[in-house]
C-alpha cells in the first residue's frame, strides 16, 4: 500500500504525437483497408487513421495491418505527410511508473453472442448487436448515421429487438446476473429509431421490463406509447434467415397466441454486459480477488475499495451499471484515494504562471483572425484561403491566417505567438462551437499577456460547414458573414477580471443516514471540519429500520460502528434534533444557521452536501390500517429480526408488490423492493421452510447480481405471480375451513385462471417516497427538485452527484432510492466532488456576469424574480429600491436582461453594444 | 519557493513518479482523473485504445434524456 510499482507496456502508435496535426493527409493515400473497429467493424478503415472524428487526441495511429509493418512495403504515408510524422520504426516502450494508489476504471466487455449459435450471429447479415446498432443510429457510424442493413444496404422497416442476450441465464456461456442497462437503452434505441425513420415498425421482446433508474419509468412509458411499436413478452429465438431476401424469422410465444414466428428486415440483440476480458490476469497483475462472476471483489459497506489496500476500483468493473454511477464511483475512487494520501496532496503538481495582463483597453482595436480548417471538416466545404483574405479586408483586422486544426498544441502556440509578433489585441477564431474549445483559446490569449475575454469565437462548423456540406459556394459566403459578425463584436469587447474567491475548508453536511455519515467521515479524514446536521434525535435515518442485506450484512452492527466513528471524529461535529432556518452564501463560502440540541448555531462552510433521505409511503391500499395482519415491507422486516412468531409461524404469507409507486400519484419505481421482498422472502424460508410464500408482482427488478437472489427464491419455492396494474389483487378478511386469512385473488397469467390464496399475513412493498421537507431544504440551498420531488443533480449522467448551484452536492436516496452499497458509492462520490472544491484555496468565478445601471433601474424586482439563483437582491438607496447583482451567484444566464423594461440590468461580454454591432454587421453586405 | 524545492529534491530523476495511476479511459476514469488532478494529485492515465472515451464514446445519445454521448 501506498508504494506501488507498475510497468507498462506503451504500444507504438508508429506517429510521432508531438507532430501530427491531424489533418488525415496520410488516411486518404493509404492503401490498405480493414474493418472499423470503433465502428464495430461494420465499415472499413485504413490501416492509418484516426481512432474516430472527436478522438482525444486528434492524432493518427497506424494498425498492424499496415503494409509495411506486414511486408516492409509501401511507406506511403511517410511520404505524403507534411509534418514528418510518420515513424514506422517506433518500437513498444516499456514504463516503469511508481505511484502511491490505484484506481481500476477498466469498464465492461459487451458479451459476444457468436458464441452462441441460437441467435444466428456472425451466421445471418442482418441480426446486429445492440453496441452494432448504436454505431448505426451515429452520424458518425458506419453510414454516416442512416441505419442499414449489411446485406442489401437498404433501410430496415420492420425491426425486431431481443432483450436479455448473454444475461439472466445459468447456461454455460451466459450470465446468470442481469446486466441492468439493457431495457432503458433498448428504449432508446426505440425512440431513436422512430427519430430516424417515423413509420418504422418496431417490436421489443422482452423479459421483464427494468425501468428502475430515476426518470427511467416515464421513458419506457414514451417508447411504448409511440405508433408502432410493441413490446411482447415472450421468451424469443431466432429461427432462422430467408437466403433470397435475408430477412430474419423471430419464434415467441404469447399466452394467446401459442408459439409464433414472424418475419423481420433487421434483429438487433440487446446483449449484456461482462467483465473486462482480461479480468483474470487483472487480478494477478494487481493481486485482487474477483467475484465467481468475474467482477471486482468488493465488500457492501465499500463498493470502492478492493481486497488490496490503495487499490480502488470505480465504473463497470465494480459489476453492470449505468453512467452516471461510473461517474460518482469515480469521483468516490478520487475521495479515497485522498484519505490515504492527503500528506502528499499537492506535492507533485504545479500552478499555471501566467504573464502579467497587458492593458490595451486605450489601443485601438487590432484583431487578428484565424480561420481553422478542422481537417477536412470545414475545410472541405468552406473555401478558407478565400476567406482568409476576406478576414483581412474586415476593418481593424491587422492580422488573419490558417489553420489546419487552430486547437493542435502546436496551433495554440502559434496563436499566443502571434499575438505577442503582431501587437494583436483582440483574435478571432473561425472554427467549431465555442462550447468545447473557447476556454483553451482563452488560454492562449493569457499566455501572451491579453485579457481572456478579448476573445471571439465564429462557428463556422456546427452552423456552417456541418449544416450545409453539399452548399459549398453558400458555405463559404456564409462563413465570411459569421467571421465579419464576430470581428464586429471583438472591437467592442471589454476586459473583464474574474474573481477568486477564498474557500472556507469546512463542510456542512444535512442529513445524518449512511449516506450523509459515509460522505461526513471522509471529508473529515482529509482534514475538513465537517457539521453532520441530523433532523431526528439519534443518526442513522432509514437505515435504522434496516437489519440485514441480501449479502448478510448485520445492517445495525455495521450502523453502530459508523455512529461511532462519527462521534469519535475529532473534525465532525453533530448537531441532533436540528432545524436548518437560514441559508446563505455562495460556493466556498456558505453561512448556515440551525436550532439544534447544541442551541442555536451559525455555521460556515465551503460545501454542502444534501442527503436527507427519503420516506415510505403509509398504505391506503389491501385493507392495510384497517387489518393488523397486513404490513409494510419494512415492518416485516422489523417482525422477522424481532422473532415474532405471528410472521415467522405463519403458513402462508402474501407479499404485493410496487404499492404506491408505478401509478398515476407516483409515476416511478422505488428500485429496491423487489430486492427488499426477496430478501425477506428467503429469510422466512430459512426460518420456517414449511412457509408458503408468495409474491406478486408486475416486473421483478432485481437487476445486476441481485438477479441471483431471485433464482435462489425460485429454488426455495418462493412463488412468484405477475399482476397487470388494471387488474390488481384483492384482499379481503375471511375464514378458510375454520382458519381466519386475508383472502388474495388475482388473475395468473400463466396458468389463465383466477387465484385465490389464504393467507395469515400479507406484506406491502410500500413505495419509497421523497420526503415533505424536500421543497424547503431546495429553498434554502437554492438547489431543483425533479418532476417526483427528489433533488435534481446538475447533469443526469456527466455530473449525476453535483447541484447546478455551484458548491452543493448530492447523495443518497435524497437523488432517488437505492440500495446500502449504491447509496455508499454516491456517498463517496460526493465527498469527492466536495473536495475538488474543499482541496484548493480559492475558487475562480466567471467575469461575464450581470451588472445594473444604478439610475436606469426602477426597482420593479421583475429580475429577481426571472433569477434561478437568488443572484439579485434589493437595496433602498435615496432614489429608491434598486436593483444589485451579486457577482459570485450570478451564472451569466442572461434570463433578467430579457425581462427588464427599461434594460437597466445587462451582461457584461454580452451587452447590447457588442450584440447589436453583431446583427449590424449580419446585415451589412459583404 | 522552499517547500517548491524540497518537492522537487524527492522526485526521483526518471521522474515517473506519480500519486495515483489510473487504468482506463472511459468515463469513468476520465472523471477519477479529472477529481483527482484537481484535488491535487499528479495522476497517470493508461488506455489501451489510441483514443480516451471507452465505450461511452461508441454510443450514440444517452437514456434517458437523449443528450449526445461526446
Amino acid at each position: 500500500m501506498g508504494d506501488f510499482s507498475v510497468t507498462l507496456n506503451r504500444k507504438p502508435r508508429y506517429v510521432i504525437e508531438d507532430r501530427c496535426t491531424g489533418c488525415t493527409t496520410c488516411v486518404e493515400y493509404c492503401p490498405v483497408e480493414y474493418p472499423d473497429q470503433f465502428n464495430q467493424e461494420i465499415s472499413e478503415n485504413k490501416a492509418v487513421h484516426i481512432f474516430f472524428a472527436q478522438a482525444i487526441p486528434l492524432i493518427a495511429y497506424i494498425d498492424e495491418s499496415c503494409l509495411y509493418l506486414k511486408e516492409k512495403k509501401c511507406r506511403i504515408c511517410e511520404n505524403v505527410c507534411k509534418a514528418d510524422a510518420i515513424d514506422l520504426g517506433q518500437k513498444a516502450q516499456k514504463m516503469e511508473i511508481k505511484v502511491a494508489a490505484i484506481v481500476l476504471a477498466t469498464g465492461y466487455d459487451t458479451y459476444d453472442p457468436s458464441l452462441k449459435n441460437e441467435y444466428g450471429y456472425g451466421r445471418m447479415t442482418n441480426v446486429v448487436t445492440s453496441m452494432d446498432f448504436e454505431r448505426l443510429l451515429c452520424a458518425t457510424g458506419p453510414y454516416e448515421g442512416e441505419i442499414l442493413r449489411a446485406s442489401d444496404r437498404k433501410h430496415p422497416h420492420k425491426i425486431a429487438w431481443i432483450q436479455c442476450v448473454g444475461s439472466r441465464r445459468v447456461t454455460p456461456g451466459d450470465n446468470s446476473y442481469c446486466s441492468a442497462v439493457c431495457c432503458s437503452y433498448t428504449q432508446k434505441q426505440v425512440i431513436l429509431t422512430k427519430d430516424h425513420d417515423a413509420d418504422a415498425k418496431l417490436t421489443v421482446f422482452h423479459n421483464d421490463i427494468r425501468s428502475y433508474g430515476k426518470d427511467f419509468e416515464r421513458y419506457y412509458q414514451r417508447a411504448e406509447e409511440l405508433s408502432d411499436v410493441r413490446f411482447i413478452r415472450s421468451y424469443t429465438t431466432v429461427a432462422r434467415e430467408d437466403p433470397e431476401t435475408k430477412n430474419v424469422f423471430v419464434r415467441y410465444a404469447t399466452a394467446n397466441d401459442g408459439v409464433k414466428e414472424e418475419e423481420f428486415d433487421m434483429v438487433v440483440l440487446s446483449v449484456g454486459l461482462n467483465p473486462p476480458a482480461d479480468y483474470q490476469g487483472l487480478a494477478d497483475k494487481f493481486g485482487i480477488e474477483l467475484t465467481e462472476h468475474g467482477f471486482c471483489l468488493a465488500s457492501t459497506t465499500n463498493p470502492i475499495g478492493t481486497t488490496r489496500p490503495g487499490v480502488y476500483v470505480c465504473g463497470a468493473f465494480q459489476g453492470p451499471m449505468d453512467i452516471p454511477e461510473s461517474v460518482f464511483t469515480a469521483s468516490g475512487a478520487g475521495t479515497q484515494c485522498g484519505e490515504l494520501l492527503d500528506y502528499r496532496r499537492g506535492g507533485l503538481t504545479r500552478e499555471r504562471v501566467y504573464p502579467a495582463e497587458k492593458d490595451v483597453s486605450q489601443e485601438k482595436p487590432r484583431i487578428g483572425v484565424f480561420v481553422c480548417h478542422c481537417g477536412s471538416n470545414i475545410g472541405r466545404v468552406v473555401d478558407v484561403p478565400n476567406t482568409v483574405d476576406y478576414a483581412l479586408s474586415l476593418p481593424n483586422v491587422v492580422y488573419a491566417q490558417e489553420q489546419l486544426f487552430s486547437c493542435a498544441t502546436n496551433s495554440a502556440k502559434e496563436i499566443t505567438d502571434t499575438i505577442k509578433e503582431k501587437g494583436l489585441n483582440r483574435v478571432v477564431v473561425a472554427a467549431c462551437s465555442p462550447r468545447t474549445l473557447e476556454p483553451l483559446f482563452r488560454d492562449t490569449l493569457r499566455e501572451a499577456g491579453l485579457n481572456q475575454y478579448y476573445y471571439d469565437m465564429a462557428n463556422i462548423r456546427e452552423h456552417c460547414s456541418w449544416c450545409h456540406s453539399k452548399e459549398k459556394e453558400e458555405s463559404t459566403r456564409k462563413a465570411q458573414d459569421i467571421i465579419r459578425m464576430s470581428v464586429a463584436r471583438a472591437g467592442h469587447l471589454k476586459p473583464l477580471q474574474e474573481m477568486d474567491l477564498p474557500v472556507n475548508k469546512a463542510a456542512l453536511v444535512v442529513g445524518g443516514g449512511l449516506a450523509g455519515m459515509t460522505s461526513a467521515l471522509s471529508m473529515a479524514n482529509q482534514g475538513h471540519e465537517v457539521h453532520l446536521v441530523e433532523k431526528e434525535n439519534d443518526l442513522g435515518g432509514m437505515a435504522r429500520r434496516l437489519h440485514y442485506t441480501l449479502d448478510g450484512l448485520d445492517v445495525q452492527e455495521y450502523l453502530d460502528r459508523l455512529v461511532r466513528q462519527v462521534y469519535r471524529h475529532p473534525a465532525i461535529h453533530v448537531y441532533t434534533n436540528a432545524e436548518i432556518v437560514e441559508a446563505t452564501g455562495y460556493v466556498g463560502n456558505f453561512v448556515t444557521k440551525l436550532t439544534s440540541d447544541r442551541g442555536p448555531s451559525e455555521i460556515k462552510h465551503g460545501a454542502t452536501i444534501v442527503a436527507v433521505g427519503v420516506d415510505v409511503y403509509k398504505p391506503t391500499e389491501y385493507l392495510y390500517g384497517q387489518d393488523e395482519r397486513v404490513l409494510t415491507h419494512l415492518e416485516l422486516e422489523e417482525r422477522i429480526s424481532s422473532g415474532d412468531e405471528a410472521v415467522t409461524g405463519a403458513q402462508t404469507l402474501v407479499m404485493i408488490q410496487c404499492v404506491g409507486c408505478r401509478n398515476t400519484d407516483r409515476n416511478y419505481c422505488s428500485r429496491v423492493c423487489c430486492s427488499e421482498s426477496i430478501k425477506n422472502a428467503l429469510k422466512l424460508k430459512e426460518i420456517n421452510p414449511e412457509m408458503d410464500v408468495y409474491i406478486l408482482f408486475r416486473d421483478i427488478r432485481t437487476y445486476g447480481m441481485l438477479e441471483d437472489y431471485y433464482r435462489e427464491a425460485s429454488a426455495e419455492d418462493v412463488k412468484f405471480i405477475r399482476y397487470e396494474p388494471e387488474n390488481p389483487p384483492q384482499v379481503e378478511a375471511t375464514e378458510e375451513e375454520g382458519r381466519p386469512v386475508l383472502q388474495v385473488s388475482l388473475m395468473d397469467y400463466v396458468l389463465g385462471m383466477e387465484l385465490a390464496i389464504g393467507a395469515d399475513i400479507v406484506t406491502l412493498a410500500a413505495a419509497v417516497i421523497p420526503r415533505e421537507d424536500n421543497k424547503d431544504i431546495s429553498q434554502l440551498f437554492k438547489v431543483s427538485l425533479g418532476p417526483d420531488d427528489f433533488f435534481k443533480e446538475a447533469h443526469v449522467k456527466l455530473r449525476p452527484v453535483d447541484f447546478a448551484t455551484d458548491g452543493v452536492y448530492l447523495c443518497g436516496t435524497a437523488h432517488y432510492p437505492k440500495h446500502i452499497p449504491e447509496a455508499i458509492n454516491q456517498a463517496y462520490g460526493a465527498a469527492g466532488r466536495a473536495l475538488t472544491l474543499l482541496s484548493n484555496d480559492i475558487v475562480t468565478v466567471s467575469g461575464s456576469v450581470c451588472e445594473v445601471d444604478e439610475a436606469r433601474c426602477m426597482g420593479c424586482e421583475a429580475c429577481g424574480r426571472a433569477c434561478s439563483y437568488g443572484a439579485i437582491e434589493f437595496r433602498k438607496t435615496k432614489q429608491g429600491k434598486k436593483a444589485v447583482v451579486n457577482p459570485v451567484l450570478c451564472k451569466g444566464d442572461g434570463l433578467c436582461n430579457a425581462k427588464c423594461p427599461t434594460g437597466a440590468i445587462y451582461l457584461k461580454h454580452f451587452t447590447d453594444e457588442e450584440l447589436l454591432s453583431q446583427i449590424d454587421a449580419m446585415s451589412a453586405t459583404a | 519557493m522552499e517547500t517548491e524545492t524540497a518537492q522537487l529534491l524527492k522526485i526521483p530523476a526518471d521522474g515517473n513518479y506519480g500519486d495515483v495511476m489510473v487504468l482506463g479511459g472511459g468515463v469513468s476514469g476520465i472523471q477519477a482523473s479529472l477529481d483527482l488532478a484537481t484535488a491535487g494529485y499528479k495522476v497517470y492515465l493508461v488506455e489501451k485504445s489510441p483514443a480516451i472515451g471507452g465505450h461511452m464514446s461508441q454510443l450514440d445519445k444517452t437514456y434517458p434524456t437523449n443528450d449526445c454521448s461526446m
